[in-house]
């Protein structure tokens, strides 16, 4: 599956494509397909995301599951710092990155 | 320290109410990102992993009380509760929102702080000595040098835009503590008949391509030393290779034309740039000189050197804190204290709001007000009196900052790393993490004695991997990490570049390589060597066996 990603303007935050706006949680995160990129130039254009891209990703049972390492930490936080992630209740969570 | 002029202050708030309108036209759409990324990047402004990035530069590692204050307000209003200090003597912050940065950089410019030029292809924050002022073994302080290079650099409307970004440092000893020769420019004070003037040294770094700089010149006059700078960018500016950004730094290009050929361009350039009278005049120097006059120091205090007779030393964790931590200063009955942030399972050079706060505190209770930001990610507050030490060392265990492990296995260089950076390939901190639990029994520690460890997570080397006793580089391989092992770098006097053992390992073997690199050490050194010294000796191949088999 293809995941749409990228930052909040005004925040900076970490966002992704749910279909029909931005959330800070992967877990709402929607295959985009074939349509990634021309989300993505409308969004920014509009200014509801900043610098947005297409990664790959699985579908898993608890959600979806980036390819790579470097979006995945993007989803969860630092796994250094699991008081700052996404999942601050879980001190497991960062295992998910690996 | 140097305090701001008007010119100085008038430079920086009229930059803050630049980027506050430009601030505001990304918001509003009036401007695209592509439009507005270097103009962000140009007040240290990053868009990293999580959130924006904020690089707030620390000239030459230096700070009072009021600034470090601001700097924990900064990360307690701003950002989440902590800060990062960097190897570029700096601090950065990672949680930063765009719409906050105008009020940061405003609230920064109340205490004579920037984030100016801490990005971009210009001249970055002048590096130094962090124990200038305060250093036995100095000829100068290097500091009014590396002020006069700030102003200098700042906004120099000639280098603005350099072929890459350029990094100067200067030193005054003898000992290399600023990493000096793996700088752009490198600059070691030096008295020679009497009079003041520096060795220089350009074309040296690290990256993907590391380079030891070369002597350039033996000697240049204080006198002289800005023309001769201008002369040497100039030269970079003009040849620099702006055609291929992994070519573009001045260590490839004097490399290329060596040595001989970029001097002799700089030495023509210098006799057309001194006669430009850039230099500044005696009554500018001797201003800016005054401002970093030392301390009123106590003169009634027992020498520092004798510290059994000056102290008590009966507690066994407060001794084993003042041989590791504090160094000689050069005025008798004071000390020079080390505040390493690398406690063990600690974030190298994370420190919260809080534990900065007491940090500003006991530099102005005890440490005339001053504050060092070193380049391997420690704090260090230069002039404290050594009757004091008890209570420094008490209140930095209270804030969980005394953890005696200054150059031992454990005070970790590391990078962000894959956790925050963009660029980053690898994580740095967790391993960092591991390496501290494998080798965490003190009495080991101190066995192995000095050993630098440094780990960067991608080949930009912010870690400074090339410089490691021990080094590690994180690379990405096929989307999973891995970790290649270096050994025999120093960034010191006796500098050298690291050199790549052989095949990755992951992150545990990583681990378990470097304890196979220090088993050997401890099985081979002799009395009183290092491990750099043993490395020397006997050679990579006896280490690479121990790690290969």
């Amino acid at each position: 599956m293809k995941l749409l990603t990228g930052n909040d303007l005004p925040t900076g935050d970490v966002v992704w494509w749910t279909g029909d706006g931005w959330s800070r949680h992967l877990v709402d995160a929607v295959d985009v397909g074939a349509n990634g990129e021309a989300i993505a130039a409308a969004e920014q254009g509009a200014r509801r995301v900043n610098v947005p891209y297409v990664i790959d990703a699985s579908a898993t049972p608890d959600g979806p599951r980036p390819a790579h390492i470097k979006d995945r930490i993007r989803a969860l936080g630092p796994t250094v710092r699991p008081d700052l992630t996404l999942k601050p209740a879980d001190a497991s969570a960062g295992n998910w990155v690996i | 320290m140097y305090r701001y002029d008007e010119y100085d202050q008038a430079m920086v708030d009229a930059r803050v109410d630049e980027f506050r309108d430009q601030v505001a036209r990304r918001l509003s759409g009036r401007m695209t990102e592509d439009q507005f990324k270097p103009l962000r990047l140009m007040n240290g402004l990053y868009l990293q992993l999580h959130a924006y990035m904020l690089r707030v530069a620390v000239p030459y590692g230096t700070l009072s009380s009021r600034q470090t204050r601001m700097l924990a307000h900064v990360a307690r209003r701003y950002d989440r509760g902590y800060g990062h200090f960097t190897t570029r003597q700096n601090i950065q912050y990672n949680w930063i929102k765009l719409e906050d940065a105008p009020d940061i950089l405003a609230e920064l410019a109340t205490v004579e702080m920037h984030a100016i030029q801490t990005s971009g292809n210009c001249i970055r924050n002048i590096s130094a000595d962090q124990y200038a002022g305060a250093a036995a073994d100095e000829v100068a302080d290097p500091r009014p040098w590396a002020e006069l290079i700030r102003q200098w650099s700042s906004f120099h409307p000639e280098f603005s835009y350099l072929p890459r970004k350029f990094k100067i440092a200067v030193i005054a000893a003898a000992e290399d503590r600023a990493a000096m020769r793996l700088h752009d420019i490198g600059l070691r004070l030096i008295v020679r008949n009497g009079e003041l003037g520096a060795e220089v040294y350009a074309g040296g770094g690290m990256g993907r391509t590391p380079m030891i700089a070369p002597l350039i010149r033996d000697f240049v006059p204080a006198a002289d030393l800005l023309s001769y700078l201008e002369a040497a960018l100039r030269v970079y500016n003009r040849y620099g290779r702006r055609d291929n950004i992994y070519k573009a730094r001045i260590k490839i290009l004097v490399h290329e034309i060596g040595a001989d050929a970029y001097r002799a361009q700089v030495e023509e350039e210098f006799l057309a740039v001194k006669a430009l009278g850039i230099d500044p005049p005696a009554a500018e120097l001797a201003r800016i000189t005054a401002m970093f006059a030392p301390p009123p120091f106590t003169t009634d205090l027992p020498d520092a050197i004798d510290l059994p007779d000056a102290i008590d030393r009966t507690d066994p964790d407060f001794a084993i804190w003042v041989d590791r931590n504090v160094a000689a200063h050069k005025q008798p009955g004071h000390s020079i204290v080390n505040v390493s942030l690398k406690p063990a399972g600690g974030i190298p050079g994370d420190a919260s709001a809080d534990q900065i706060d007491v940090l500003a505190d006991l530099a102005e209770r005890y440490g005339h007000d001053e504050l060092r930001v070193t380049h391997a990610q420690n704090i260090v507050l230069p002039h404290v009196a050594t009757r004091d030490l008890p209570a420094v060392w008490a209140a930095l265990v209270k804030a969980g900052l005394a953890e005696a492990n200054l150059d031992l296995v454990t005070d970790i260089i590391a990078c962000p790393g894959l956790d925050y950076c963009s660029l980053a390939n690898a994580r740095s901190i967790p391993l960092a993490q591991k390496i501290q639990a494998r080798f965490a029994d003190p009495v080991r520690q101190r066995d192995l004695g000095e050993l630098k460890l440094k780990i960067s997570g991608c080949i930009n080397a912010c870690g400074h991997h090339h410089a490691g006793h021990i080094g590690i580089l994180g690379v990405d391989r096929k989307g999973v990490e891995n970790y290649q092992l270096l050994l025999g770098g120093s960034g010191a006097e006796d500098v050298s570049l690291g050199k790549i053992t052989g095949p990755g390992f992951s992150e545990d073997g990583v681990v378990d390589a470097i304890e196979r690199v220090t088993d050997r050490y401890v099985a081979v050194r002799q009395p009183g060597e290092r491990f750099l010294d043993t490395y020397r000796r006997v050679g990579f191949e006896t280490f690479k066996e121990a790690v290969y088999g």
